[in-house]
C-alpha cells in the first residue's frame, strides 16, 4: 500500500539563523526510514512519466521501488546505469522542472521527492560500500578532454569505460569545474566532487591540471601529441558586465570572481587560506538565478548584515531553482524586485557607497517569452550598499574558439555541433556543455558529454576499419 | 609539482628562480606571463617570465618579496618544488617595425622588462635601457641589460650610484638631446609608469606600458584583472598585460590595486609567525 501522503517527507536542514553564519551544508539528507517512507509514496506508474522528464533517463521507478524494499545499494546501481554523478545530481539538478514536473503526484500535492531520494542512494553507497574499481581493458588509443566540468568528467569516465586512454586538461589547478569554484560548499561539499574525480583517476583517466588550452597548448597540437579526438567542455565562464557607470569601482565583483575565491580558493577560511574577499556590511547582488542567489547566500555567510538580490523582472520570472529562493528568503536575503540598477556610486576613496536603482513594471512579452521589464519614469533611488555583485550572466570564453581552426561558434560565441553526436565543424573535434549551449544545467551538460563519449568511440573505430 | 632548478638572490629583497615547467618553456614569449601557488592553500599571484629556456624546459621567474607569498616563495631553495605553474598566459609583446626602443624599468619592472629589452635587442633593434632603483643596494640585473642594450643608464632616486633622478628624467633628457625613438617601454610602479607617458606625450611617442592588477585565474574568467584603458573596460590578463600607456587610466589601477591592503598585512603577519626564522633572517 503505498505513502498517500500529499507531501514530500521534510528534509531535515541546519536552521536557517545557525546556516547563514556557516559554509557547511545546508540540508542533511534523508535517514533510512525516511527515504523508505518517501520512496512508498511512488505509484511505480507503468508509463514513467518522470523518466521523460530527466534528460540522462534515470530508470526513475525502478531506483526508487529499490529503495522502498531497503535495497539501498542495489538502488545507486541502477542509478549510476544512466546516471554517474548522482550524489551530485540529487543535489543540484532543477528537479522541479526535470522529472519531478512530471511526477504524477505531483497533480495533487507534491510530486515524490526524487532528488532527495537519489541523493540518498548515492550518500549511503558512499558512506558503506567500498568496491574494487576494475579498469577496462586498454584499447591503446588516447582522446584528450578539455575542461573537466561535469560535461568533460562524464566523457573522460565513459571513455575509459570503454578502454581508452583518457586525459583530461584543466586550466585551473583543480579539476571540477562550477562544481569546486562556483557552487558553494553549503550546497555542493567539495569532498563529494573530488570523491567523483577520485574515482574516475582509478579508472585509468589522467587529469592535467594548470593546461590553459589555447595558451599552454592549442587543439591542434593535441592532434600532433596522437590524440584521436578531442573533447571541448570549457564551459561558460565568461562574466557580463553590466555596462553601467561605477562597475569598475573597488567593491564590485563578478559573480565569478567572487565564488571563486570563497570556493575554489577558500577565502572564507581567510587568513588560514591565504586568498582574501572583500567582506562587505551591506552587499546588492544583480540578477535572478542561481549564481546570483549562491553569491547572495555567500555574502550572507560571509558576515554582511543586509544583502540585497536585485533584479528587474518579477519573482515569477526569476530563473533561479525555486528552493534556492526559498532557502535565501530564509536565510535573511532581502529581495528588491522589478529593480534595476542604473550606476553605481562611489565614495572619494573609490570605493562603492550605493547603487542608484530604478523602479521597473513589466510590458509586451520579448523574445524569451518572459514580459520585458520597462523603467518607471521618477522611480530612481540609491540602495545604500559596500559591495556590488554582478550575476546576470556568462559566455563562453573566446580563449578555445580563437586559437582553433576551422571551430564554428555562433555570434553568442558557443560552439556549433551536432545535436545528436556533438560533433563540431571540425574533423575529430567534439564539444558539450555550457560551451555549446551557454549556461545551462549540470544534468545537461553531464548528457553532452555521454551522448560525446558514444560519438567519439565511433568515430575513433570507423577511422580504425578506413 | 614544480621543481626549482636554481635560485639567486639579486639584491636584499629581489630574487630569481628558475623552475622546471617544459609546457611553459615552450611557448613563453616576452611580455607573457605565469600565475602560480607556492602550496595547496595558497594564493594564485602572477608573475612575469622573465626568461626561458626551450631545450631545458626551464622558465625564470624574478620577484619581489612584497607580502606573504613571494615571501614564501622567496625561502624555498634549489631542489624544492612549488604546488603550481600555469601559463604561459597575456598576449606575446609585439614589436614590428620598431627600429629604435627605450626600454625602461622602474625597480623591479627592471626585471619585467628584461625579456622585452633583450627579444629587441635580438631582433637587431637599437635600444637604449633606461633602469632606476631607490638605491644602489637596490640594483638589478646591471650586467643581464648591459648586454641587452646599446646603451644603458641606471639611476637612483638618492643618488647613491652616481646618477641621481628618476627614470622619467633620464627618459626626457634623452629625448630632448634627440633620440628618435619609434617606442618606450615602460615598466614599473604605475605611478612611474604614468610618469613616463606624461613625458613620451607631447611628443606623441608610443609608449607601452605592462600592467599589474590583481589576478586571480589570469584567463579571463572572473573580471577581477579589470583595467580601463582609452574608455573602454579590457581584462588585463587576456588584453594584456601589455597596453598603449597613453589610453591606460593609471589612477583607477592604483586605486584597484589597494583593495585587499589590510588583508594583505593580516596575511603577512600570519605568515611572519609561521615562517619566523626565514623572514628575520
Ligand atoms: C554559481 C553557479 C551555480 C549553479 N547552480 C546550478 C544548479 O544548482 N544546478 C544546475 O544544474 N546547474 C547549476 N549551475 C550551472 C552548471 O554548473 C553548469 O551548467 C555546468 O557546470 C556546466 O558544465 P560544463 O562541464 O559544461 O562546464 P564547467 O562546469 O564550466 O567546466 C568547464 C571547465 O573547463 C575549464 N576550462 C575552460 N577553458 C579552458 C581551457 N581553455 N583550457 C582548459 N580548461 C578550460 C574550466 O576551468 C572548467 O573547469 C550553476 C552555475 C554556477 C556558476
Ligand atoms: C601580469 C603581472 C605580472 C607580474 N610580474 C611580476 C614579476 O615579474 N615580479 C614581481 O615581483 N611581481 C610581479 N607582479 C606582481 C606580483 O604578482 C605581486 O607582487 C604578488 O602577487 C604579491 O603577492 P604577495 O602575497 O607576496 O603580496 P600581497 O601582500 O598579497 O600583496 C602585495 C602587493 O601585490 C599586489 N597583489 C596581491 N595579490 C595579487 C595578485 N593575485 N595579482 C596581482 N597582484 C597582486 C597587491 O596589490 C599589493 O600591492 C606581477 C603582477 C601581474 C599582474
Ligand atoms: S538526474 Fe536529475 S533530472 Fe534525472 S532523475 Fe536525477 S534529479 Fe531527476
Ligand atoms: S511519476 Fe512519480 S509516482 Fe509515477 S513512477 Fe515516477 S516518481 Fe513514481
Ligand atoms: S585574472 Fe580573472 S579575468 Fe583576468
Amino acid at each position: 500500500m503505498p505513502n498517500m501522503s500529499l507531501k514530500k517527507v521534510p528534509m531535515p536542514e541546519q536552521d536557517p539563523q545557525v546556516r547563514n553564519r556557516n559554509f557547511s551544508e545546508v540540508a542533511l539528507g534523508y535517514t533510512e526510514e525516511m527515504a523508505i517512507e518517501e520512496a512508498q509514496r511512488c505509484l511505480n506508474c507503468k508509463h514513467r512519466p518522470c523518466m521523460s522528464g530527466c534528460p540522462v533517463n534515470v530508470r526513475i521507478p525502478e531506483f526508487i521501488t529499490l529503495i522502498a524494499a531497503g535495497e539501498f545499494e542495489k538502488a545507486y546501481e541502477k542509478i549510476y546505469e544512466t546516471n554517474s554523478l548522482p550524489a551530485i545530481c540529487g543535489r543540484v539538478c532543477p528537479q522541479e522542472t526535470q522529472c519531478e514536473q512530471q511526477c504524477v503526484r505531483g497533480i495533487k500535492g507534491e510530486p515524490v521527492a526524487i532528488g532527495r531520494l537519489e541523493r540518498f542512494a548515492a550518500d549511503w553507497y558512499m558512506k558503506h560500500i567500498t568496491k574494487p574499481v576494475v579498469k577496462s581493458p586498454r584499447n591503446g588509443k588516447k582522446v584528450a578532454v578539455i575542461g573537466s566540468g561535469p560535461a568533460g568528467l562524464t566523457c573522460a569516465g565513459d571513455l575509459a569505460k570503454m578502454g581508452y586512454d583518457v586525459t583530461v586538461f584543466e586550466a585551473f589547478h583543480k579539476a571540477g569545474g562550477v562544481l569546486v569554484y562556483g557552487i558553494p560548499e553549503f550546497r555542493l561539499p567539495k569532498d563529494l566532487v573530488q570523491r567523483e574525480i577520485d574515482a574516475l583517476k582509478a579508472l585509468g583517466v589522467e587529469i592535467r591540471t594548470n593546461m590553459v588550452i589555447g595558451k599552454t597548448l592549442n587543439v591542434d597540437e593535441l592532434f600532433e601529441e596522437g590524440y584521436e579526438a578531442v573533447f571541448i567542455g570549457s564551459g561558460a565562464g565568461l562574466p557580463m558586465f553590466m555596462g553601467i557607470p561605477g562597475e569598475n569601482l573597488n567593491g564590485v565583483y563578478s559573480a565569478n570572481e567572487f565564488l571563486t575565491r570563497i570556493n575554489l580558493m577558500k577565502a572564507y577560511k581567510f587568513p588560514e587560506a591565504d586568498t582574501p574577499v572583500f567582506r562587505g556590511r551591506n552587499v546588492a547582488v544583480v540578477g535572478g538565478g542561481n549564481v546570483a542567489m549562491d553569491a547572495a547566500r555567500s555574502a550572507k555567510r560571509l558576515g554582511a548584515d543586509n544583502v540585497y538580490i536585485v533584479y528587474r523582472r518579477s519573482e515569477a520570472e526569476m530563473p533561479a531553482r525555486l528552493e534556492e529562493v526559498h532557502h535565501a528568503k530564509e536565510e535573511g536575503i532581502i529581495f528588491k524586485l522589478l529593480t534595476n540598477p542604473t550606476r553605481i556610486l562611489g565614495d572619494e576613496k573609490g570605493w562603492v557607497r550605493g547603487m542608484e536603482c530604478v523602479e521597473m513594471a513589466l510590458g509586451e512579452p520579448d523574445a524569451s517569452g518572459r514580459r520585458r521589464p520597462v523603467p518607471k519614469e521618477g522611480s530612481e533611488h540609491v540602495l545604500e550598499v559596500d559591495t556590488v555583485i554582478i550575476a546576470i550572466g556568462t559566455s563562453p570564453n573566446p580563449l578555445i574558439r580563437s586559437t582553433t581552426t576551422g571551430l564554428e561558434t555562433n555570434k553568442k560565441g558557443c560552439i556549433v555541433v551536432d545535436e545528436n553526436t556533438c560533433q563540431t565543424s571540425r574533423e575529430g573535434v567534439f564539444a558539450g556543455g555550457d560551451a555549446v549551449t551557454g549556461s545551462a544545467t549540470v544534468i545537461l551538460a553531464m548528457g553532452a558529454g555521454k551522448k560525446a563519449a558514444k560519438a567519439i568511440d565511433e568515430y575513433i573505430r570507423a577511422k580504425a576499419q578506413s | 609539482m614544480y621543481r626549482i632548478l636554481r635560485k639567486e638572490i639579486l639584491n636584499p629583497q629581489v630574487k630569481l628562480l628558475e623552475i622546471e615547467a617544459p609546457y611553459v618553456a615552450r611557448k613563453a614569449e616576452p611580455g607573457q606571463f605565469i600565475i602560480l601557488r607556492v602550496h595547496d592553500e595558497g594564493e594564485r599571484i602572477p608573475l612575469t617570465i622573465a626568461d626561458y629556456d626551450r631545450e631545458k624546459g626551464s622558465v625564470t621567474i624574478i620577484f619581489q618579496e612584497v607580502g606573504a607569498t613571494t615571501r614564501l616563495l622567496g625561502s624555498l631553495e634549489a631542489g624544492d618544488a612549488i604546488a603550481d605553474f600555469c601559463g604561459p598566459l597575456g598576449v606575446a609583446s609585439h614589436f614590428e617595425g620598431v627600429k629604435k626602443a627605450a626600454v625602461i624599468g622602474g625597480g623591479l619592472g627592471t626585471a619585467i622588462a628584461y625579456p622585452q629589452a633583450k627579444k629587441l635587442f635580438g631582433l637587431g633593434v637599437e635600444v637604449d635601457v633606461i633602469i632606476g632603483f631607490r638605491n644602489k643596494d637596490l640594483i638589478i640585473l646591471e650586467q643581464e641589460m648591459a648586454k641587452v642594450s646599446n646603451r644603458l643608464f641606471v639611476t637612483t632616486d638618492d643618488g647613491s650610484n652616481g646618477t641621481r633622478g628618476f627614470v622619467s628624467d633620464i627618459l626626457k633628457q634623452r629625448i630632448e638631446e634627440g633620440a628618435q625613438y619609434d617606442v618606450v617601454i615602460a615598466i614599473g610602479p604605475p605611478i612611474m609608469m604614468k610618469v613616463v607617458c606624461d613625458v613620451t606625450r607631447p611628443y606623441g611617442i608610443k609608449t607601452i606600458v605592462s600592467l599589474n592588477p590583481v589576478m586571480i585565474d589570469g584567463t579571463g574568467m572572473c573580471g577581477g584583472c579589470r583595467v580601463t584603458v582609452g574608455g573602454e573596460t579590457k581584462f588585463a590578463c587576456v588584453d594584456g598585460p601589455d597596453f598603449d600607456g597613453h589610453l591606460v587610466d593609471f589612477d583607477e589601477l592604483i586605486r584597484r590595486l589597494s583593495i585587499y591592503r589590510e588583508d594583505e598585512r593580516i596575511s603577512l603577519e600570519r605568515h611572519a609567525c609561521r615562517l619566523g626564522g626565514v623572514l628575520n633572517a
